[in-house]
Formats: C-alpha cells, sequence, structure tokens
C-alpha cells in the first residue's frame, strides 16, 4: 500500500498482495484494506468478489488447476475434470475434506500449444492423460 | 540517451558476441520450459564450460514451433534442434563446428518459408531480460528518430499511411485512433496498453510481452509522444506472472538507461509506465472496463460515447491499444508507412500472429502476412490434421468469433473476409476441429464462457447468455424440439442487438455461425437424437419417448 502511495486506485494491486501473501482474501483483509486505502468497503468487497482470480476460502495445501481454455477442450479437459472430481470427490472450486487438494478449473493459462493442461502447484503439465493426472493426485494424497 | 548512445552500445554487444564462435538460443517459453527447457539450458551451459569452446547460451523467447519443443536454434548455422533434453547438451556442444546432430535436428523451413516476422523479427533471437540485446536490433532506434527529427503530427501521419488496423480484434484504424486522442483537448493524457489477454485458446500477447517487452514498451512511447501523453498503463492479466516479471525487469532497465523517465533523449519529452494486473475478467479486454479495473473498481462496461479517445482514464484523454498493435509501432516508424502498407491485403495491411492450436500436427505460434488463405495457414504451415482424421473447422476470434467451415479453405485472412464469413480476426487464437468435435457443444462452451463471464450489468448479456445456455444444453441431451431452434435464433438476434458492449454484442457469433454452417449437427441433435461426434450423452428417456409417438 506503501508503494502506491495509499492511492484509492491500488485496491486492485493492494488485494493481490494480499492474496499472494496469505493465500486468500478473509473478512478481516478485506476490512483492513477498505479502511487504509479509504475506499467503502462494500466496493472492496465488490472488487473482491467480481474478479474470478481472488478467492474467499482459503485454498488446500495443493493446488491442481485443470485449464478449461478453448484449445484445452477441443482436446478433452472435460474427461481430465470428470476424473478428478470423481477421484477428489469435490467440484472444481472446492477443496478436499482434509483440506488436502484444491481443484480449480482457470479460463486459459496461455499454454495452449501443448493442451490439455494442467498446473500442479503452479507447474505446467502439458498433453496430459487422465491417468498422469492421477497419478499425481496420488503423489499428494500420499504426503 | 542519444542515437549515437544507442548504436555505441549496439556496437559493444554485437563486439561482446563476436568473441564467441557459436550461439546456442534455448527457447524458454510456457511450453518449452514445461518439458524441461530449464534443465537443458543448464546443461548446455555446463557441457559449453567443460569443452573450452567460445559458446554462447542464450535463452530466448518463443521461437513458435511449440509442439517440437523443447526447441534449441545453432547459429550461425540456424541449425534447429526439437525435443531436446538436458542429456543431449554434451552430444549438441561436441557437434559444434562438425555435422549437426542427426537424431535431434529438424527441418522447419516449410514451416517458416510463408511466414513474414515484424512482431516476432526478435523472437527466438535476443534475451527478453536484456536490454542491450534489443538495443543491438536496432531497439528504441525508432523512439529516438521519432523524438529528434519527427514532430507528434509526423508520427501520426507516418502510423496512418502505413495502414496499421487495430490487433486487438476490432481493427479499428490505428492512425485515426491517435489523431483523435492527440486532438482531444486537455493537458493530461494517457496511453493504456491492453494486455488482458482473455480469448481462451490465444497466446500471442503472453509471448510478445516475455519474449519481447521493450518492443511493448518502445511502442507505448512513441505513442504517448505523438498524442501528447506523460503516463501509461500496461494492463496485465495476473494468469501471467512470466509477463509481469519480465515487463517489470524491462521498465527498470529502460528507466536505467534514460528511455523512460524526464527529458527521455535529451529532449523535454516525459514519459513513464505502470504495470498494472487484472484478476481474471474476460470483460476486462472490452476498453471501458478496462478502464474501469484500472481505477481499482469492477470491470464493468460503461455506454459509448463518450469514447475514452475523448473521456477516458479518470475523465482524460485515453489511447487504448493492444499488445501487437504497439509491437508494431516501432518498425513502422523505423521503415516508413509504405514498407508496412505494401504487406497484406487490400484492406487488411501488414502481418498478423496467430496462436494455431487445436487438432493440428505443428502448433505454435505464428506470424503471416495478411490475406494469406487458411489452406496455407493449416496445411502448409501447421501440417495439417494429425491421426487421419478429417478437418472440420476452424475457429477464429474466441468466444466473440466463429467457426469457418473446411469448404472454406480458400478464404484470404482479412478482417473483412472473416466477418463476411461471419466469424471475426479477434485477437489471434486459431483453434483447428477435426471430426471428434461436436458444433453444438462448441458452440454451447462459448456459451458458458459468456454466460460466466457477463459482468452482469446490463440484462440482454446476462439473462439472455444464460437462456442461450439452457437451450443449447437441451439440444446437446436431445431434449429439444425443432422449435427451440427458432427461439434460439430469435434469441440471438436479441442479445446482438440490444447488448451494452462488445462481449454481449459479440456472444450469439459462435452459435449463428455454427447454425449456418453446421446445421444439420443441430437437426441431428433434435430430430434424430443423435450426436454426429459422440460427443454429447443423450438423454436416453427423452429420446425414447420421441420414437414411441404417442
Amino acid at each position: 500500500m506503501r508503494k502506491n502511495g495509499f492511492a484509492r486506485h491500488a485496491l486492485i494491486e493492494t488485494l493481490h498482495t494480499v492474496q499472494s501473501s496469505f493465500g486468500y482474501l478473509d473478512d478481516k483483509a478485506i476490512k483492513f484494506v477498505a479502511q487504509s486505502l479509504r475506499v467503502p468497503l462494500s466496493q472492496a468487497y465488490g472488487v473482491a468478489t467480481f474478479y474470478h482470480y481472488f478467492s474467499l476460502k482459503p485454498p488446500g495445501r495443493h493446488t491442481v488447476t485443470i485449464c478449461a481454455g478453448t484449445a484445452c477442450y477441443i482436446k478433452g479437459a472435460d474427461r481430465l475434470i470428470a476424473v478428478a472430481e470423481e477421484r477428489l470427490g469435490v467440484k472444481p472450486g472446492q477443496t478436499t475434506k482434509d483440506g488436502n487438494i484444491s481443484l480449480m478449473t482457470a479460463r486459459c493459462v496461455g499454454a495452449c500449444s501443448r493442451a490439455p493442461v494442467a498446473l500442479c502447484d503452479g507447474d505446467v503439465s502439458g498433453e496430459l492423460g487422465a491417468a498422469q493426472l492421477l497419478e499425481q493426485l496420488e503423489r499428494w494424497e500420499v504426503q | 540517451m542519444t542515437l549515437e548512445e544507442l548504436e555505441q552500445i549496439a556496437r559493444s554487444v554485437q563486439q561482446e558476441n563476436a568473441r564467441y564462435d557459436y550461439e546456442v538460443n534455448v527457447c524458454m517459453d510456457l511450453a518449452c520450459a514445461s518439458q524441461g527447457a530449464g534443465a537443458l539450458r543448464d546443461a548446455l551451459v555446463q557441457s559449453a564450460e567443460a569443452s573450452g569452446k567460445k559458446v554462447l547460451v542464450r535463452k530466448t523467447g518463443c521461437m513458435g514451433p511449440c509442439s517440437s519443443g523443447p526447441l534449441v536454434r545453432v547459429d550461425p548455422d540456424e541449425t534447429f534442434y526439437h525435443r531436446v533434453q538436458a542429456g543431449d547438451a554434451p552430444a549438441i556442444v561436441s557437434s559444434l563446428g562438425k555435422e549437426p546432430v542427426a537424431a535431434l535436428q529438424c527441418d522447419l523451413s516449410e514451416h517458416f518459408e510463408k511466414q513474414v516476422r515484424v512482431v516476432l523479427e526478435n523472437a527466438g533471437k535476443i534475451d527478453p531480460e536484456k536490454i542491450d540485446d534489443y538495443i543491438a536490433c536496432d531497439g528504441y532506434k525508432a523512439l529516438m528518430t521519432a523524438l529528434v527529427e519527427m514532430t507528434p503530427s509526423g508520427v501520426i501521419h507516418r502510423i496512418t499511411e502505413s495502414g496499421l488496423r487495430g490487433r486487438g480484434g476490432g481493427g479499428y484504424p490505428t492512425g485515426l485512433k491517435w489523431s483523435t486522442v492527440a486532438k482531444a483537448s486537455g493537458e493530461v493524457k494517457y496511453v493504456v496498453c491492453n494486455g488482458d489477454e482473455g480469448d481462451p485458446g490465444a497466446f500471442m500477447d503472453r509471448s510478445v510481452m516475455e519474449g519481447d517487452p521493450h518492443r511493448v514498451i518502445e511502442g507505448m512511447a512513441i505513442a504517448a509522444y505523438a498524442v501528447g501523453a506523460a503516463k501509461g498503463y500496461i494492463y496485465v492479466r495476473a494468469e501471467y506472472p512470466v509477463a509481469v516479471s519480465r515487463l517489470t525487469t524491462a521498465l527498470r532497465e529502460a528507466r536505467r538507461r534514460g528511455l523512460l523517465g524526464n527529458g527521455i533523449g535529451g529532449t523535454t519529452f516525459d514519459f513513464d509506465v505502470e504495470i498494472r494486473l487484472g484478476a481474471g475478467a474476460f470483460v476486462c479486454g472490452e476498453e471501458t472496463a478496462l478502464l474501469a479495473s484500472i481505477e481499482g473498481k469492477r470491470g464493468t462496461p460503461k455506454p459509448r460515447p463518450p469514447y475514452p479517445a475523448v473521456s477516458g482514464l479518470w475523465g482524460k484523454p485515453t489511447l487504448i491499444n493492444n499488445v501487437e498493435t504497439y509491437a508494431n509501432v516501432a518498425p513502422i516508424v523505423r521503415n516508413g508507412g509504405k514498407w508496412f502498407f505494401n504487406m497484406g491485403s487490400e484492406r487488411s495491411k501488414g502481418t498478423k500472429v496467430f496462436a494455431l492450436t487445436g487438432r493440428i500436427r505443428n502448433t505454435g505460434l505464428i506470424e503471416v502476412p495478411l490475406g494469406i488463405k487458411l489452406s496455407e495457414i493449416i496445411e502448409v504451415i501447421g501440417g495439417g490434421v494429425p491421426g487421419g482424421h478429417e478437418l472440420k473447422a476452424i475457429q477464429t476470434g474466441g468466444p466473440s468469433g466463429g467457426c469457418i467451415p473446411a469448404r472454406m479453405l480458400d478464404l484470404g485472412v482479412s478482417y473483412d473476409a472473416l466477418m463476411a464469413a461471419g466469424s471475426i480476426m479477434g485477437s489471434g487464437g486459431m483453434i483447428v476441429m477435426d471430426d471428434t468435435s461436436c458444433m453444438v457443444n462448441v458452440a454451447r462452451f462459448f456459451v458458458e464462457f459468456c454466460m460466466t463471464e457477463s459482468c452482469g450489468k446490463c440484462i440482454p448479456c446476462r439473462a439472455g447468455t444464460a437462456q442461450m445456455y439452457t437451450l443449447l444444453t437441451r439440444i446437446c441431451t436431445g431434449e429439444a424440439e425443432l422449435a427451440d431452434l427458432e427461439m434460439l435464433e430469435e434469441l440471438c438476434d436479441t442479445v446482438r442487438s440490444t447488448s451494452l458492449c462488445g462481449l454481449g454484442q459479440t456472444a450469439p457469433n459462435p452459435v449463428l455461425s455454427t447454425l449456418k454452417y453446421f446445421r444439420n449437427e443441430y437437426i441431428d441433435h433434435i430430430q434424430h437424437k443423435r450426436c454426429p461426434a459422440g460427443v454429447c450423452h443423450m438423454n436416453v428417456a427423452a429420446a425414447k419417448s420421441e420414437e414411441v409417438p404417442a
């Protein structure tokens, strides 16, 4: 916030910083940011919920993000999502009960030439098959 | 910084490079990096040191043919190696000065033959984190020439003369946009770079920002000089962390070299750029929504006019162009408007970068002169559809575009021809579909995208896309009747003509174009409860009740 001179228009930048430090935005953090930047709480909350990138729930220890962009869709991303849903017992956007793995989907990560793509804790895996995806999930479950 | 100093830097880089006998360029773009290009580079550095040869190992941006990654190009011979792993490093280094490693070598001459590189001229040749590499390739020369030798109106004239049109998809003449902002009254003006590449299936802007960030900054600086702005913003998706870090490095280096800041090049021109992060909202690619997002608000569009050129960021005149548009500016200023005007087709000048993906052999980034036939892109550059499948359609323009059927491969790629075919140029995603794709399902995919990305401000888009999605879902599950098809068409017309911004106005395009060219697939789903591509799961109960007339 100091870097941006506590400017009101730096709300999104500030929320990005908070999320990258804490992993998500909780009520306390949003209130604090709104107060410090002197923006109405309604605007801060509105911005935090408008943009998909901001998460109001804590993420799991591991996150698998399956790209659901067009190229990935054409090459069978929906099957990958179905396989992961079945294995983890959660829907995209949710975290397993033990807080271990979050299943997310992305609009496009820009690695379309290697579709279908998933991000496993931020690392790109391309030309991903269902078997490879399950292997990765299993490794995380064992840990 | 003056022109002479730029030349001095360029010379010293060339002298430095001349100390080496060989240059080994490793593509470190996302696709190659995800296949071990990082370890490969380290191994090449090690092998080079151990060999005692004079080898420069350089990490570069995207070289283009991503499906062959990780890619390595050895200069001066321009030998390409594909699918290289770290273990291959010693073989490559020991082959230098001798015969190339045959097992890894690949012939990309056909792939590159039809391409013309303007925006991507430095891609795969420079280290994106070194400003001096860019300067050695005539970087910032255009900015200095513009500042010292040209008037702002002279710069605008050159851009107008080139015939450059907006590369974000709309195709608005860039020169006209610049002169509108230049004429707008007001002391404070802004230039904004739209790097919110939201189209799923497109990654051209990411590759340009990551592989040649200074090109974008130089284009923005020239634009700022032409329209009279002192401050710029680059709006980048938060999903592109590498692009953000490369741009941050590039801005820092440019400031250090005096190419940004106060009194650039010893003139009275001041300009600096700030990065703003997007946060995952497709609608922010729309210019008024993007400006709202830079101001820290929810990205909802505003009715136009007033256009941003008159009243944009914080109510000031604002110039918004796409990454690729700015990337074209420096070469145009350097080589003249005529040079650019002579490339391309009658009303679409220059080249265009496309992200070629989907069911095609050579996926990756290509740059072609406009007017090129689709068949040349698909068959020659792309290498055709693999696995004995048959080409069905080519999708351009993302969720705002349409599907062009295989029988129209003779089409020349230009703004007008694509529009006439029911699609749009868009930002440059080109997704190839074969007989394994169901066109009804594809339309449903895009409508779902627009439905969830609709900002909710206007009703036709918010409610209309949801209703379209419901109808398409009914068709895909075999629960629809022929009357639903009529309703769908009527709905498309309403959403198209009454939505507030481009997102809603173009959301029906994928449906309309598939209805136009693949109507029989819709009919198959509705009347025969059958998905010709075998993608959609038909609701069996619905199918049966249809078969037995009551």
